[in-house]
């Protein structure tokens, strides 16, 4: 199983479809500058609020899910639709099943179903409900889209020419599935017309308190993590040159993850009018679910035995194994942020927007790019990319935008969460409200100072990958492909 | 061991693959999930709850609309300092109405499950406007454009179908005269009898100043208005309301 992916498959036994690959990836990197541009908008707004501009559509509430959605749907989707197709096709040595064409409907359906919420929530359409915004048409039409997608992902796999069903796609098939019940469930509404925007949701207080966060945190168990596990688990490996550290752990990780993971909604809720026995199993099994993630950490990591050198002159490969050390960070901060006990202090206040952003900053964005600086170079034939060397400047300067955005978010919230508790010697509530906001200040300039870091990042990502495509080839990395320091490919593949 | 040897199986069939991950992935949602439907503690028994008078139910919309929910949660937790900030603890049956809920999960601001009565209409209108004209160390965007736009209403009566589709109780009488309830609560000059008799303890009052057109403004002060309002608190124990 793990040697299937050592092995150089021959692009031209099998017609790949490439060139929707190399679409996504370009919309990847476009969405990725989008969704950390608004990102930063939407820190700075926070830090001073008269850049909510008068009109209303770009203030910070119409922005904020602008932000989230371009960020997980476009950016992140972007990214496993791309690298799963690419993925699918390489291991099941079968061409995409549907042909060009259904691909091609899948790529624009995604990109058309991005317009049509990002479009909805400038203009005030939402369902208010956090990462499912979209109103009942665009979710109407995400359906369609994600069938298309789960048609095309299964029908590659039934026909594959190997034996087994490789471990990334059973991740990214998990992902599919669970993303396709938890979208339709969630989004069970009534429209007041069919020619208006607008719908009441199927449930109603506490009941659509839950299901809501049984979709939102699963939203982030199946989108984020399975997902991008199905990303982990073929890219490092090939950019290490060396098997999956353990094919057990790797199927104990996979059953294990998705079994719990779909128990821990009830944490976002604690304290509140949801019954206790139900956040008492969502922390449970919350803090139960550490276990298969560093499972996975530890197989993600340990794949690199024998190779660890190559962190030293390998960007690429740099991005991604740190992508799976943010992954093993955040997802122990989060099960300790499921104690209640921890919760009572940590919800309601940044802690949690800086834990989201560990794992959607180190994680997600991290591991992500790292597959696109793997294969751009492949997709356009080219023998690597422009340079290395503004890789690694990425890297550095992203990463010190991670280490600004958590920190200042752990100290505000922190800070936040324990002036709203204190009292004076009197017995009376220490601070009002609206000092604890005035407390915040200089934290939220650091955390956009992080933000702004982050997307120069990104930046120089867009220029790398451009000279990339363009063909052109930096001194330095032409030299390092004459030592031998990276891994060459073979052109066709 | 003999497992791993099974699991070749699930490796080489994607239909059993596909099967086995769908069963997987709707077990915990299901013992969570609908045991919310059938245990009937779930939510307390309290008077007061009623649904949405068509104007704070449009003010409601312009709340979701705004993504005033992204900055405000309207949960109280049963914590001692949260009580003394905003009052009593937040109960189910208080959003039982509510399609959807919008506890939030964010405090930029403050809860506002309980602001109801907390200020006067001018107070909200002009905090709107500007929150730093009135709270200077505010970071709330202003919404100065909701006092300059007329509240569309033509069609309240079709949001009260839609929310009566999915379990509101809105009965054929209250869908009737929903433009005309809506109207009088913004301009109690038009007569609130059949209102309160529809709404008990619907704020009415000329919200913005502006008695001729109905605005977003009035809308969303009427819904301000009425949040945390609607149970009576002094007449409950706490033993009353234990779940
Ligand atoms: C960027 C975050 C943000 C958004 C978005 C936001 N607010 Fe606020 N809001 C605040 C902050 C901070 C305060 C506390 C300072 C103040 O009173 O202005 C506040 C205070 C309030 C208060 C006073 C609460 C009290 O108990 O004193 C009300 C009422 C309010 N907001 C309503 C709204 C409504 C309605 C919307 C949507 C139209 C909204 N807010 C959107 C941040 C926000």
């Amino acid at each position: 199983m793990a040697e299937a992916i050592g092995r150089r498959e021959t692009a031209a036994a099998v017609a790949y479809n490439e060139e929707v690959v190399r679409w996504f990836m370009l919309a990847t990197v476009f969405w990725g500058v989008v969704a950390f541009l608004m990102g930063v908008v939407i820190a700075l707004q926070l830090a001073y609020p008269w850049l909510n501009p008068g009109p209303e559509y770009f203030n910070f509430g119409r922005l904020r899910p602008v932000h989230t959605s371009a960020a997980i749907f476009a950016f992140g989707g972007n990214a496993l639709l791309g690298t799963s197709l690419f993925v699918v096709q390489r291991t099941c040595r079968a061409s995409l099943f549907g042909g060009p064409g259904l691909a091609a409907f899948l790529f624009w359906g995604y990109q058309f179903f991005i317009l049509l919420a990002a479009s909805g929530y400038v203009l005030g359409i939402t369902q208010s409900r956090e990462y499912a915004e979209p109103e009942w048409y665009a979710d109407l039409w995400l359906t369609i889209i994600w069938v298309t997608y789960l048609v095309i992902y299964l029908g590659t796999i039934i026909r594959r020419r190997e034996p087994h069903i490789y471990v990334a796609n059973w991740f990214y098939l998990a992902f599919i599935v669970t993303i396709a019940m938890l979208h339709i469930v969630n989004n069970l509404a009534v429209p007041v017309s069919i020619f208006g925007t607008k719908s009441y949701s199927a449930f109603s207080g506490v009941q659509d308190a839950l299901t809501q966060w049984w979709y939102g945190h699963n939203a982030v168990g199946f989108f984020l993590t399975a997902g991008f596990l199905g990303i982990m688990y073929y890219f490092i490996p090939k950019r290490a040159d060396r098997p999956v550290y353990s094919y057990r752990l790797s199927i104990v990780h996979f059953w294990s993850l998705i079994f719990l993971y779909i128990w821990a909604g009830p944490h976002h809720l604690h304290y509140t009018a949801l019954p206790e026995w139900t956040q008492t199993l969502g922390m449970t099994f919350s803090v139960m679910l550490w276990m298969p993630s560093w499972g996975g950490m530890i197989n993600g990591l340990m794949t690199l035995s024998g190779a660890w050198d190559k962190l030293r002159t390998d960007p690429v490969l740099r991005f991604l194994v740190v992508s799976v050390g943010f992954y093993g960070m955040s997802t122990f901060e989060g099960p300790v942020m499921s104690i209640r006990a921890v919760n009572g202090l940590s919800h309601y206040t940044d802690w949690t927007i800086g834990h989201v952003h560990s794992g959607a900053l180190g994680w997600v964005a991290f591991i992500s790019f790292g597959a696109v600086y793997h294969l751009v170079p492949r997709l356009w034939n080219q023998r690597e990319l422009y340079s290395l060397k503004l890789v690694s400047y990425h890297f550095w300067i992203s990463t010190i935008g991670i280490v600004l955005y958590i920190t200042s978010m752990w100290i505000s919230g922190i800070m936040q969460g324990l002036m709203w508790r204190a009292y004076d010697h009197l017995g009376f509530l220490q601070y009002s409200f609206v000092e604890t906001v005035e407390a915040m200040h200089p934290f939220y300039v650091v955390r956009a100072l992080g933000g702004v870091l982050f997307l120069i990042g990104s930046l120089i990502m867009v220029y790398n990958v451009w000279r990339t495509i363009r063909g052109d080839v930096s001194v330095e990395t032409r030299e390092a492909l004459r030592q031998g320091a990276v891994a060459a490919p073979a052109p066709a593949e | 061991m003999s497992l791993w040897k099974h699991h070749e199986h699930v490796e080489k069939n994607s239909i059993l693959l596909l099967i086995l991950i769908l069963i997987t992935v709707s077990i915990g949602g299901i013992v969570e999930i609908v045991p919310l439907y059938t245990i009937e503690s779930t939510i307390e028994e309290v008077e007061g709850v009623r649904p949405y008078s068509p104007l704070e139910l449009a003010g409601r919309n312009i709340y979701i609309r705004e993504g005033c929910y992204s900055c405000h949660s309207q949960q109280v937790r049963p914590f001692r300092d949260e009580v003394e900030r905003y009052g009593h603890y937040s109960l189910a049956a208080e959003s039982m109405y509510d399609h959807p809920f919008q506890w939030g999960s964010k405090r930029t601001g403050p809860d506002l499950a309980r602001v109801g009565g907390k200020y006067s209409d001018e107070w909200h209108v002009a905090h709107m406007i500007e929150p730093q004209a009135v709270v200077p160390e505010s970071i709330m965007p202003p919404y100065r454009f909701l006092i300059e736009k007329e509240l569309r209403h033509d069609d309240i009566a079709d949001h009260l179908r839609a929310n009566r589709a999915v379990g509101v109780p809105y009965t054929d009488e209250m869908i009737e005269n929903a433009v005309a309830d809506l109207r009088a609560q913004a301009n109690p000059e038009l007569g609130i009898d059949g209102l309160l008799e529809r709404y008990p303890n619907a704020h009415a009052a000329n919200f913005d100043g502006n008695p001729r057109v109905v605005t977003e403004m009035d809308a969303l002060v009427a819904y301000l208005q009425i949040l945390g309002r609607m149970v009576d608190f002094s007449q409950y124990e706490v033993e009353d309301l234990i779940q």
